[in-house]
């Protein structure tokens, strides 16, 4: 398709949109004129519709395909989950989610929560958090070729004397203080902790910003008092800051570990879950769009379903509690 | 100079004894003598720059060099080229990403465009019309939020194939006009219930209609907040890997950016000139979107906030 084409395609596509929307409205209009009273469905009709079509029967369908084996012959029961839970491909996946949800909301919320407080009140304070905060409007796709090119590893020999250049920085300070380049992507399990790191890299300015606002917030009469009382700057943290702030360390930490779950984007360009990396949401798209296994993709999805419904249900609790404070 | 207005009250010298106010952290880092505070503010800086720092320079470096030399060598040996981009946006070339470029453009328009406009339509009528059910179908929709995309991509996939939208832009406009309506349906809501009753009632006496006050009253109030929902929506969709992947393939006919820097990546012997280059051509622009709206933005989330 040519370019001219596509826009065109496009432009129908939002005057076909307009159009419908618009007589639909126009007889609603006309339908007040003469007294109707129940127009509100065709208010709320398209959205009801479009997340009944798009939602909620594709999330049924899912429950029910999980139950069913690889070609959706013969029902199997549990057996899709029995095998999540028990082969070995999938526990190291299972393993590695883990790894993402526990190791990433911590790291990044402390890096964020230390930043936040280091750069307060400082001279240059915006500019300061806006390079931090620079990684949350990078796509994934976009962070995770950045921190490629960070890990890129050329072969290297110790016993030899002409090795290639590093191209990738990380390789280089290694190779700058005397150590020998890593192929950090190959290495299971430790490789995790680099795919990991991109998340912390874009999700410490979320953090951040969100920390910083709340720290701004304490009254300054406790922090005075505080004062008085003579209490050291780690005190000041530990007794003061922290407990200020808890909801919304919560809520920073339950929404960050949301995104853990669900994270994709950033296993796909990384590795594409080989080498031991792959993650819940990652194994869902090997299984049904490359092994073809769609009743395991199927039953990975309904487990990242009931993964992420307690935290979320817990997280809008605490939003709730911060919301009244 | 004197052109500036000068608040003489904060040139003259300080009358107050007290400064201004301190917060809970500049007390803490304050005590935390100082340098060491900045040193480590400053490396933290450095370290979450350099990464973005270090591609952004090699888009610019020529093709060979990147292969053979690291991008810091840019200090002693400086050549810039910018042939990555030529390659990149050219219509010509057979590695250009300028097809994706405008997938990604006819994708996004339509996919923040139509959920957009429904999710007020839908939020309008569960903030300010009677009918039977509105509570509960309210708390279905902000419940569906919970949903992961993934447990309903195979079913839609099949769905779109019988209705014949399967491999169009179609299918990937539905697809995040779908995903996008719940949250965007809830914080309209929200915003929408802000605004005084009293104005909606007067409208009514007057006799408007549930259509006119929709256009006249709640359209232009509501600008703020749409707008500030419609650069998350831009961010969600420009940005996303997996519904394109899913709906769009890899065809050259629909795939977006993040779709073809996906494969780009895959291809052995990275090949980093076009992956910089084209890296940084998906960056510009939602960054270019976020700051021109970005007043609408900050706006917006002050009207949510603050209450009318």
């Amino acid at each position: 398709m040519e370019v001219a084409d596509k826009l065109v395609t496009m432009a129908v596509a939002l005057v076909a949109f307009a159009a419908v929307i618009g007589a639909v409205l126009l007889v609603v209009h006309l339908l007040e004129r003469r007294g109707a009273r129940h127009v509100a469905w065709w208010f709320v009709g398209p959205t009801l519709l479009l997340i009944a079509v798009g939602l909620v029967y594709p999330a049924l369908r899912t429950i029910w395909r999980s139950l069913y084996d690889a070609a959706g012959t013969s029902f199997v029961g549990l057996g899709n989950y029995t095998d999540i839970f028990t082969s070995g491909d999938q526990l190291v996946v299972l393993r590695n989610t883990v790894l993402w949800v526990l190791v990433t909301p911590f790291v990044a919320t402390a890096v964020g929560l230390v930043y936040a407080i280091l750069v307060d009140g400082a001279r240059g304070e915006a500019a300061a958090k806006a390079l931090i905060f620079l990684p949350m409007a990078i796509s994934f796709v976009g962070a995770s070729i950045i921190w490629k090119f960070m890990y890129e590893y050329r072969f290297f020999d110790p016993d030899v004397e002409n090795n290639p250049n590093q191209i990738g920085f990380i390789n280089q300070v290694i190779v700058w203080l005397g150590g020998s380049p890593q192929n950090f992507l190959l290495d299971s399990p430790w490789n995790n902790f680099f795919l990991i790191a991109v998340m912390i890299w874009i999700q410490a300015g979320f953090a951040m910003t969100i920390l910083s606002a709340a720290i701004k917030a304490i009254p300054a009469e406790i922090v005075e008092a505080a004062r008085l009382d003579g209490v050291s700057p780690l005190e000041m943290f530990r007794y003061v800051t922290v407990p200020s702030i808890r909801p919304t360390l919560i809520v920073v930490l339950t929404t960050i570990a949301i995104g853990c779950l669900k994270v994709f984007d950033i296993v796909r360009t990384m590795t594409a879950g080989q080498f031991g990396t792959s993650v819940v949401a990652n194994e869902f798209y090997t299984q049904s769009f490359s092994a073809n296994n769609k009743g395991l993709g199927a039953a990975l999805a309904v487990l990242l379903f009931v993964l992420v419904v307690p935290i979320i249900v817990y997280n809008v609790r605490q939003l709730r509690k911060a919301d009244h404070r | 100079m004197s052109a500036v207005p000068v608040d003489t009250a904060t040139v003259g010298p300080p009358t107050t004894p007290q400064g201004p106010r301190e917060t809970a952290a500049a007390a803490a880092r304050r005590r935390l003598s100082r340098p060491w505070a900045s040193l480590a503010a400053v490396v933290l800086a450095v370290l979450w720059t350099i990464p973005t720092l270090g591609l952004l320079v090699t888009s610019f470096r020529p093709a060979a060099d990147i292969n053979k030399t690291g991008w810091w060598t840019v200090l002693t040996d400086p050549r810039f080229t910018l042939e990555n981009y030529e390659t990149v946006l050219s219509s010509e070339s057979s590695q250009s990403l300028a097809p994706s470029i405008v997938n990604s453009v006819v994708i996004t328009v339509p996919a923040v465009v139509l959920p957009m406009f429904l999710a007020t339509l839908a939020a309008y009528a569960f903030a300010w019309m009677d009918f039977r059910g509105r509570n509960v179908l309210f708390i279905a929709v902000f419940a569906l939020q919970v949903v992961p995309i993934q447990v309903t991509l195979i079913p839609l996939l099949s769905l779109y194939v019988d209705i014949n939208v399967s491999g169009t832009f179609w299918a990937v406009w539905l697809s995040h006009t779908m995903f996008g309506l719940p949250l965007a349906v809830f914080l309209l809501h929200n915003f929408m219930q802000e605004i005084p009753r009293e104005l909606i009632e007067a409208a009514r006496v007057d006799g408007a209609g549930h259509v006119t006050i929709f256009f006249r009253l709640m359209l232009p109030m509501l600008k703020p907040a749409i707008a500030a929902l419609g650069i998350y929506q831009f961010l969600w969709v420009w940005n996303d890997l997996l519904v394109a992947l899913t709906f769009a393939g890899s065809s050259r006919d629909l795939a977006p950016m993040t779709v073809s820097l996906l494969n780009l990546t895959g291809t052995r012997g990275s090949q980093w000139f076009l992956l910089s280059a084209g890296a940084f051509v998906s960056i510009i622009i939602p960054a270019i979107v976020f700051l021109s709206l970005q007043r609408y933005f900050v706006r917006g989330l002050l009207a949510g906030s603050v209450k009318g």
